[in-house]
């Protein structure tokens, strides 16, 4: 009999007083007993809706399934038949725009909590497996892929499964991609990417890091000279945006990227770290996705008082829900409409305010949303000694600056066909933010895990 | 890991490591640079490359002694590692076309100029190289100025070494006197670069100034390195590090190196502290 309690079991968290002063992971995850009782909610439809609202396909009922027996191995076995980052995609997945959001139990009540069910399995996984996952048998094939974020490491993953010798290529001196420089360890603990960049490497996956493919090496070199066959790019999307207002050069104005890396990555909020970060008193972060709520919450763990600046409504927020609330209850300030105009300093050079207008909604613009116009005469002062541009990224030119043939759009995204992933250029995939632009850890895992599939096609076809 | 090869101390403040790093090598071009971290907690900071050689498959560095990591970073010894080491980042100085240049370098910034003087000389264009430095005992790169540059001008701030006076007084003199250059090529100190390039402004001679401003990842991701060119910011890391001269905002350039200047006092400090105690 299925548990027919319309609401989810509550996921365990730190009390939002303590955690706003620590970097310790907030949500703290089911227990064996919750999970088992979660998983009873779910009704193990035929027609899986849940299944298809997730972009790497996951057998959801099939694994909820086993976790009701209380088999979380024989559970972890399924999601990682399609899944190479599960105790990843089960913290920072938007679950209620995908599986979740398609979950009949959600029609009348909450739906299963796919997205706490998914960690709970991959965190016991990873605390009680000792075996190390089996090395498959080489198909000698080698297959390079570039950046080691979510879409390269799930193509990585996949095609190690399949036998191909696989080098995953990082720029910075640590492998993760976004996972360790941009997320914060308070939303995804950075043990938790390390242990699923072992099981990688278990699977015979090498990674190098302080590589810059378009500089240490290109990617005609990379099949020419290296030797690979086919190449996958998931570079991301790195180069943050700004407003061009005025004083956005002031001491005192960081991009959300530099901030986060500067915490995230160089780890600058430990007494013990070499790598400085401003603490400011009064932050402000301009935007309202992920990222913004990401930088606002660890200026907050700084000790900072912070305001989130958004030019439009809070129902318009691209933010995960959770994270918007979690910013709240960690008594983050929210400006709705209200965006930026010019940030001014003191003699100097330190940021002292930030001109901001109102904004109201006006007709729809392209993306559907209404698009915010500015109220006339509504100037008005918010003393900051911080800002954070939160505003997106656009994909980094270095590689297509440095790969002749590979056709990119005009605002950087390389062009590819989409169920593939094939660029331009024969053997070379693209997929993740540097083909969409800014978006989400799993729709990145989604494009890595077609293009793998592409590229084992084309390998096999050549043959 | 990358093993140091070669130490040497230049002046009391100022240190050559040639490291072994293969892949760096095999590409880099003057005005390129690298960024390293020193150990496991180490921040990321960027040097310009100094010099490289192809075959030997390495890269020579040359950093002024000046906060923790530069600290910590001279503490290490031949047959030492250094933890991370990539590059090569940035646009190489272009050079193509120049048959006439005067390279003006301050300080440890000549350390910079050096290769690409070198590679202008190795052209064939006609360098004029200006160099300045404090004093006679910090003095670098002597040698290798005088064998890759048509003339030498040895400028001091106090008359110790060559002539007292600031290499901006060397540059207007040679201008002044008829010279014509198709480009000055300067890197040094902010506020020497800034007053070189108000210089030729006024002759109108084309002149390109190298940029090492803070800077963490050096792929373009940070955006920390910014600065304006031209009215319009651009991102030293990847758009430079070299820009026109004369369209760069050097007085907000000047202000964003400050940013973390009590930190790095701290830090510098606290690592000196620490070293000592534990020699």
């Amino acid at each position: 009999m299925p548990n027919m309690d319309p609401h989810k079991h509550p996921m365990p968290s730190q009390d939002p007083d303590v955690r706003a002063r620590n970097f310790d992971e907030v949500a703290l995850g089911y227990g064996e007993q919750t999970a088992i009782e979660e998983a009873a909610r779910c009704l193990n439809c035929k027609h899986q809706p849940c299944v298809a609202g997730c972009p790497v396909r996951i057998h959801i009922p099939a694994f909820i399934a086993k976790v009701a027996e209380g088999d979380f191995e024989a559970a972890y076995q399924i999601i990682s038949q399609s899944s190479s980052l599960p105790a990843v995609c089960g913290r920072v997945c938007p679950q209620e725009t995908q599986c979740e959001g398609k979950c009949v139990r959600g029609v009348k009540g909450e739906p299963v909590g796919i997205g706490r069910l998914e960690r709970f399995v991959a965190d016991w996984h990873l605390a009680h497996s000792t075996q190390a996952p089996e090395r498959p048998a080489a198909n000698g094939h080698r297959v390079a892929v570039i950046g080691s974020g979510p879409s390269g490491l799930t193509c990585a993953g996949d095609l190690a499964r399949r036998g191909y010798e696989v080098t995953v290529y990082e720029a910075l001196h640590l492998a993760g991609g976004v996972l360790v420089y941009g997320i914060p360890e308070f939303r995804l603990p950075k043990a938790i990417v390390q242990k699923e960049i072992d099981t990688l490497k278990a699977l015979g996956v090498t990674v190098e890091t302080n590589v810059v493919i378009g500089r240490s090496i290109t990617i005609d070199e990379l099949m020419q000279e290296y030797g690979y066959e086919a190449v996958f790019i998931g570079s991301g999307a790195g180069l943050p945006k700004f407003m061009n207002i005025p004083g956005e050069n002031l001491k005192g104005v960081y991009s959300a990227n530099e901030f986060l890396t500067r915490i995230n990555l160089m780890k600058a909020y430990l007494p013990d770290g070499d790598t400085p970060i401003q603490r400011g008193k009064s932050v402000a972060v301009v935007g309202g996705g992920n990222v913004a709520m990401d930088a606002a919450r660890c200026a907050r763990r700084l000790g900072a008082e912070v305001t989130v600046v958004y030019r439009r409504t809070e129902q318009e927020l691209p933010a995960r829900r959770e994270e918007v609330e979690h910013a709240m209850e960690e008594g983050i300030e929210f400006r709705f409409l209200t965006n930026p105009v010019a940030i001014s300093g003191d003699e100097q050079g330190w940021v002292r305010s930030i001109t901001c207008q109102r904004m109201e909604l006006g007709e729809p613009d392209a993306s559907g949303r209404r698009r915010p116009v500015e109220v006339p005469g509504s100037e008005h002062d918010l003393p900051m000694d911080c800002v954070i541009m939160a505003l997106g990224t656009s994909p980094n030119p270095l590689i297509r600056d440095t790969t002749a043939g590979l056709e990119t759009q005009k605002w950087g995204g390389i062009i590819v066909e989409e169920q593939t992933g094939l660029t331009s250029r024969q053997g070379v995939y693209a997929g993740g933010d540097a083909v969409t632009g800014a978006a989400t850890v799993i729709l990145a895992m989604g494009a890595g895990k077609s293009a793998a599939q592409a590229i084992d096609e084309y390998i096999q076809g050549r043959e | 890991m990358n093993r140091i090869l070669h130490k040497e101390r230049l002046n009391p403040t100022v240190t050559l490591m040639e490291v072994d790093a293969p892949l760096v090598a095999r590409k880099a071009e003057p005005g390129q640079f690298i960024i390293l971290r020193v150990d496991e907690k180490g921040e990321r900071i960027p040097l310009t490359i100094a010099d490289y050689d192809r075959e030997k498959g390495s890269i020579t560095i040359i950093f002024q002694i000046v906060g923790a990591t530069t600290e910590k970073l001279n503490r290490l010894e031949e047959g030492d590692f250094i933890h991370d080491f990539v590059g090569p980042l940035g646009r190489a100085t272009h050079t193509e076309g120049l048959r006439k240049v005067a390279v003006v370098g301050g300080g440890v910034g000549c350390a910079i100029a050096y290769p690409v003087a070198k590679k202008l000389h190795e052209q064939g264009a006609e360098v004029h190289a200006i160099v300045g430095f404090r004093s006679r005992d910090l003095v670098i790169l002597e040698e290798a100025f005088a064998a890759h540059s048509a003339r030498l001008i040895r400028m001091s701030d106090d008359g110790s070494w060559g002539e007292k006076g600031l290499v901006t007084d060397a540059l207007k003199r040679l201008i002044e006197s008829g010279e014509q250059y198709d480009e000055v090529i300067t890197i040094g100190p902010l506020i020497m670069m800034k007053f070189v390039c108000q210089l030729t402004r006024q002759y109108g001679v084309k002149t390109v100034a190298s940029m090492n401003p803070i800077m963490i990842d050096g792929t373009g991701m940070c955006g920390g390195c910014r600065l304006t060119v031209g009215g319009k910011t651009r991102f030293a890391c990847v758009d430079g590090p070299e820009f026109d001269g004369h369209e760069i905002d050097f007085d907000e350039a000047m202000a964003r190196s400050v940013s973390y200047r009590d930190f790095e006092r701290r830090a510098h400090d606290h690592v000196c502290a620490l070293l000592k105690g534990g020699d």
